[in-house]
């Protein structure tokens, strides 16, 4: 009557705890550290830092463009996620390999690169600036900064759920008289949409985080474009390093519950889909016939 | 295992032959674009060093942000000496015990070996005719600067216009801000840093005036060429300071405070001071500035310290949260 449970794979406890350890010095440490920090000063000093009015214009500023830049992706890389897995062309490796550009480089490069590009005498900027599009130095810049910076955690999180869908499963779909359309909304798009949530995620996540490249690109004016980690270097070169742990806090909170909704609602897609609708059902469903 | 051991053992012997070649070593913790200036300066130091006490001396540099910098050193980076471009900068580390509070009496000239000034860049021609500040401040001028809020460069623009507004007729602090406002208003963007305005000046062609460092304005030429620009010196502006000073905690612990003292020092003879010169700032020595007189025109100058008290005041006045830079974007 051994109360100890055997499992399949052995060293659970080990494995457990060198997860637990490693988490905790990698993430919780430092994340502890700064809350602590944070809390020298009053629940109500935090609040005042965060509600400033230059503080809440970097805020919309942040969220605002990381939104975009995640949405943005969310759609493109979608397609460039697809293009790569489904079709064969050639040059295709060489493509897949642009991807990850965007994580290779500086971020500062980013930056500068852009600035250049999108400036008013720029290769870009000088055909944009005559139609009224100002990017580089204004809000329109940062999300572009951002879409850039971005891109791979999309594609790189749909590429292999993409390369997961057997096409047996879409070709049972149309033999069974699913439009093409039918296919994509009941078939392919409930099964990418937990992933396409994840990518779209870290997307944002990445966005809000994201200095070197902003800085070259934003213009920086309070009010306008002054995005959040530069108020908290600013708060850095008063030596105010309360100030800035305070704004930081705040910050990881918006994004922890920002996350935690995406994780939430992808949870939620992803069971409701697992439960409910094997993809041969699906398949079934969208051609009009009942299983 | 024990060949692993008898390597480690021969690197660490290696390791300890290595730092046994010099006597000493100093570490210099400076802003960013002093790079330049110490390149030349450091084996100059090392053979007057070398003839004078037979010490050879190993010199390392670390370069950053001023305000990172001694933030480093404040929380343990082991600099000997801070050579930096702002005196706040040095005085947060005498408030951390780290620098003696009488830092800036150490040395002569305010502990600073040589100084700039700030001067506008214009387009070849000078198109719109800036002459002095109220042309930067009139409408239809864009003026590219970098952040005042964040940057050593920026608050040196700011508090230079702010000096000028104070000495023209019926000037007062009211009126000041109200000049700053328009001036700021014509910021089109604020640059990420010094060298970051240069780019966005000069290769992207924004703007109509640059304000920066007059050191800077060689550095721009060597890059873009002497035709490109003009320099035009306004009828006030700041003298800028790099200050220096020795960390005193760092050099007792490492027993460098002889040779660590002997390299702010030599800042001050005749090759240092030729360094400086060589680099576009200019040098304290009146005879040197004579020798470089067609690098240095005369400009009129005022110091942090005339105008604003100190370093500290101007920087609590003006660029700390709720300070007269935030109250006119907060107006708007």
């Amino acid at each position: 009557m051994s109360a100890k449970t055997h499992r399949v794979l052995p060293g659970f406890g080990l494995a457990l705890g060198y997860t637990l350890v490693y988490l905790s010095i990698l993430i919780l440490l430092p994340l502890g550290g700064m809350i602590l920090k944070a809390s020298e000063l009053g629940f109500g000093q935090i609040i005042d830092i965060a509600l400033g009015e230059r503080s809440l214009a970097a805020f919309r500023v942040t969220f605002g463009a990381s939104f975009l830049a995640a949405a943005i992706n969310a759609f493109f890389g979608l397609i460039v996620a697809w293009i790569l897995v489904r079709y064969p062309f050639p040059g295709k490796r060489f493509v897949d390999a642009l991807v990850d550009l965007p994580f290779a480089l500086p971020t500062a490069v980013a930056g500068i690169t852009l600035a250049t590009l999108y400036a008013g005498n720029g290769w870009l900027g000088q055909y944009l600036e005559p139609l009224g599009i100002k990017v580089a130095y204004t809000p329109l810049g940062i999300v572009f900064a951002l879409t850039f910076i971005t891109l791979p955690f999309v594609v790189r999180t749909l590429q292999p759920v993409i390369e997961d869908i057997e096409t047996e499963v879409e070709e049972a779909a149309a033999s069974l008289g699913a439009s093409r359309w039918q296919i994509f909304v009941k078939v392919i798009f409930p099964a990418i949409f937990p992933a396409l949530l994840t990518g779209f995620a870290l997307a944002f996540a990445r966005a809000v985080g994201e200095y070197g490249s902003v800085i070259f690109i934003a213009g920086n004016l309070p009010l306008i474009s002054e995005i959040t980690p530069l108020l908290i270097i600013s708060k850095l070169e008063q030596y105010d390093v309360l100030g800035a742990t305070a704004l930081a806090v705040v910050m990881l909170g918006l994004s922890f519950i920002l996350l935690l909704s995406v994780n939430l609602l992808q949870w939620w897609a992803a069971n409701r889909h697992r439960n409910s609708e094997p993809l041969e059902v699906a398949a079934a469903k969208a051609s009009g016939v009942t299983a | 295992m024990s060949r692993f051991r008898l390597s480690l053992s021969a690197l660490m012997l290696s390791l300890v032959a290595g730092a046994a070649l010099a006597d000493a070593t100093l570490l210099n913790a400076s802003y960013d674009v002093a790079r330049d200036v110490y390149k030349d300066y450091n084996p100059a130091f090392q053979k007057y060093w070398k003839a004078k006490s037979g010490e050879s001396i190993e010199l390392k540099q670390s370069h950053g942000g001023s305000t990172k910098q001694v933030r480093a050193v404040a929380d343990g980076l082991e600099a000997d000496v801070v050579t930096m471009n702002q005196a706040n900068d040095i005085e947060f580390l005498a408030e951390k015990g780290l620098v003696a509070k009488d830092w800036a009496k150490k040395f002569p000239n305010n502990a600073s070996p040589y100084t700039s000034a700030m001067v506008f860049i214009v387009r070849k021609g000078n198109p719109k005719a800036i002459k002095d500040w109220s042309d930067v401040a009139a409408p239809g001028v864009q003026m590219i600067i970098p952040h005042p809020k964040n940057t050593g460069n920026g608050r040196n623009t700011y508090l230079s216009a702010w000096a000028w507004a104070l000495k023209q007729p019926g000037g007062n602090d009211a009126k000041a801000q109200e000049f700053l406002g328009k001036l700021l208003k014509n910021a089109p963007l604020f640059a990420a840093g010094g060298r970051d305005a240069t780019t966005t000046f000069m290769q992207r062609k924004m703007g109509d005036v640059l304000i920066t460092f007059e050191s800077e304005a060689e550095m721009i030429a060597k890059e873009f060429g002497k035709g490109e620009f003009e320099v035009v010196y306004p009828s006030l502006t700041m003298q800028t300071e790099f200050p220096v000073a020795l960390v005193e905690k760092v050099v007792d612990k490492k027993g460098t405070r002889k040779q660590a003292t002997a390299y702010l020092e030599y800042l001050w003879s005749k090759e240092g001071q030729e360094n400086a010169a060589q680099n576009y700032l200019r040098p304290r020595d009146a005879e040197l500035l004579k020798k470089y007189a067609a690098n240095f025109p005369p400009v009129k100058t005022f110091t942090v310290d005339d105008v604003f008290g100190s370093a500290n005041k101007a920087f609590a006045a003006h660029f700390k949260d709720g300070g007269s830079f935030d109250q006119i974007y907060a107006s708007k």
